[in-house]
């Protein structure tokens, strides 16, 4: 019975932890979807927008330590405000120097610019950065405790609950932008065809960026979550976190909005509990079988919708 | 001569380095029904998507009351009092009937919405009773209706339209003519009407062009034009 009882609170507690990384993996699958479903291309450079935003969250905290700051909250506020603004601005610049200008050039320009710029925005922070990791002191101590009489004991922390506060609220944001705003339509009427969105008055460059600018926002906040989770950064996390955070798009279809989340909900599931049950070493591996498996069966992803318009 | 709403001046336009359209004149003035007449291939798609900037004509000038629109980005000419309702009526399928009306009105003030959607819903009343559905699973003709409804919804003072009665049948073609006069002549919507059904449109029109080969051949009024033993013999055989 108590046996019982310890497998739960282990159960538990990898569910807390899974939870908490898919919404990281989420929040950043979010920003490959939409673009993906814009402009109909993966933008590589979005996970070192990710990587900037975790920089940015640390170099907040220093800054309100410096200028004398002692409220948490205050202190969150802040990272999250800044974090959100300077990614802005460099997913905003990103779409205008390497993609804009190849826009109507042959198919690989685009993708092979992305690739140039995540290089050389990861040199960029490892030169002004520093190659060493950054590290972050706790900001939200403490957490609740329970089924600790089994000897485990499941942790939910502060921060973890602030994670999944700040997470649901910003998916339930975005949904409504994306379904009830004037902008939302906007963006959905360029996915489904650029000419007649201009033809009715959207300006569709506009739009464009506007989304590049909606991913990176959202990618600050994973920085900033990563940042307050593990307290390190350095500039190359910016790497294994986006070819996750890619393969969370694909695995919920790719264009789908619901789809970036569940992906990366699950995608931070599978490796949290691969990772406890059988082998850490191996938790990559199964995550990318386990999308391998889905595409099989279900080629457009989980949520994807099949290529099956009426034209 | 009396300054044209809308003056096009030896346009050249096209894809690449082939011409569609080597050098069109013509001239519509406030208030007119207009056809533009010809067979496949001639231009006359072009010719209106050109009017909107995509593609942007390579020569000549466009002047449209009074101002040159020759470069004006495609997005700001909504904005201007003219729109189009290209051909293949490309709504947006995924989204709903009231959406794409929506879409329609996103350049005029949201005060008008309500009265213009009232004022589509009663010229196309199915429209209304499919405002919640997909516009990809409408009937061919009730997807023209909301391409015309939402270009209506932008309130145009120059309607273009690329082959409204295409694939509908005779009573729905029928329909939507009545509702173009209607909004001709009622709220004095001057319009441009690209047809292969000459023969409907020529009758509708005050008058009519002829595109053969990216040039204008031949105008005159719509009934001269029905009249015109080449015309007949060209654009009508069989089709009356
Ligand atoms: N997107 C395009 N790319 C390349 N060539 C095109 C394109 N659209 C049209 N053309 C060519 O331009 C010429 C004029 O075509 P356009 O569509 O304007 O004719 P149209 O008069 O509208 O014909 P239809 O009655 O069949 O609609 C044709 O030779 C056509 O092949
Ligand atoms: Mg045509």
């Amino acid at each position: 019975m108590i046996d019982l009882y310890r497998e739960t609170a282990i159960f538990l507690q990898q569910l807390v932890n899974g939870i908490t990384i898919g919404a990281t993996y989420g929040l950043i699958a979010i920003g490959y979807t939409m673009v993906y479903g814009i402009i109909g291309m993966i933008n590589f450079a979005h996970g070192e927008i990710y990587m900037i935003g975790a920089f940015v969250a640390v170099m907040t905290y220093v800054v309100m330590g410096m200028l004398g700051v002692q409220s948490v909250p205050l202190a969150l506020l802040a990272m999250l405000g800044v974090g959100m603004v300077v990614t802005a601005a460099y997913g905003w610049t990103v779409e205008r120097i390497a993609y804009r200008p190849l826009r109507r050039s042959f198919r690989l320009a685009p993708l092979i610019s992305a690739i140039g710029m995540s290089i050389a925005l990861q040199n960029y922070v490892q030169i002004t950065q520093g190659a060493r990791v950054k590290p972050l002191p706790p900001v939200l101590p403490g957490g609740i405790h329970f089924l600790e009489e089994t000897g485990f004991g499941v942790k939910i922390t502060w921060l973890q609950i602030f994670i999944w506060t700040v997470t649901v609220a910003l998916m339930i944001v975005f949904t409504w932008v994306v379904a009830r705003t004037a902008l939302g339509r906007q963006q959905r009427a360029c996915e489904q065809d650029q000419l007649m969105a201009a033809l009715v008055g959207v300006n569709v460059d506009r739009i464009i960026s506007l989304t590049f600018v909606m991913g990176a926002v959202l990618a600050a906040v994973a920085g900033l979550i990563v940042t307050l989770q593990y307290g390190v950064v350095d500039f190359h996390i910016g790497f294994l976190a986006g070819v996750k955070a890619f393969t969370a798009a694909v695995l919920g279809g790719i264009g789908s909005l619901p789809g970036a989340m569940l992906g990366g909900l699950l995608i931070g599931l599978i490796e949290t509990f691969w990772a406890a049950y059988f082998s850490g070493a191996y938790k990559d591996v199964a995550t990318f079988g386990i999308l391998v498996l889905v595409l099989l069966f279900r080629p457009t992803g989980l949520l994807g919708r099949p290529e099956t318009e009426k034209v | 001569m009396a300054e044209a709403m809308l003056a096009v001046e030896g346009v050249h336009a096209g894809y690449g380095p082939r011409l569609a359209l080597k050098g069109v004149d013509l001239h519509i003035d406030r208030g007119e029904i207009v056809a533009l007449i010809g067979s496949n291939g001639a231009g006359k798609s072009t010719l209106l998507m050109t009017l909107c900037g995509h593609p942007r004509a390579k020569q000549g000038r466009i002047w449209f009351e009074g101002r040159d629109i020759t470069r004006v980005p495609t997005h700001d000419l909504v904005r201007c009092g003219l729109v189009q309702v290209p051909e293949g009526r490309r709504i947006f399928s995924r989204m709903t009937v009231l959406e794409n009306l929506q879409m329609g009105a996103l350049t005029s003030d949201s005060r008008h919405f309500r009265p213009d959607l009232d004022r589509v819903f009663a010229l196309f009343p199915v429209l209304a009773e499919r405002r919640a559905q997909r516009g990809g699973v409408l009937s061919g003709g009730e997807q023209q209706m909301l391409a015309i409804g939402r270009a209506l919804m932008s309130r145009p003072r120059l309607l273009l339209l690329d082959e409204p009665s295409l694939g509908l049948a005779p009573l729905v073609v029928r329909k939507i003519f009545a509702t173009l006069e209607e909004i001709n002549a009622g709220e004095g919507v001057t319009i441009l009407l690209v047809e292969q059904n000459a023969y409907h449109a020529l009758k509708l029109a005050f008058r009519g062009y002829v595109m053969v080969n990216g040039v204008i051949t031949l105008t005159g009024t719509g009934s001269g034009l029905l009249a015109n033993p080449e015309i007949r013999a060209a654009y009508l055989e069989g089709g009356g």
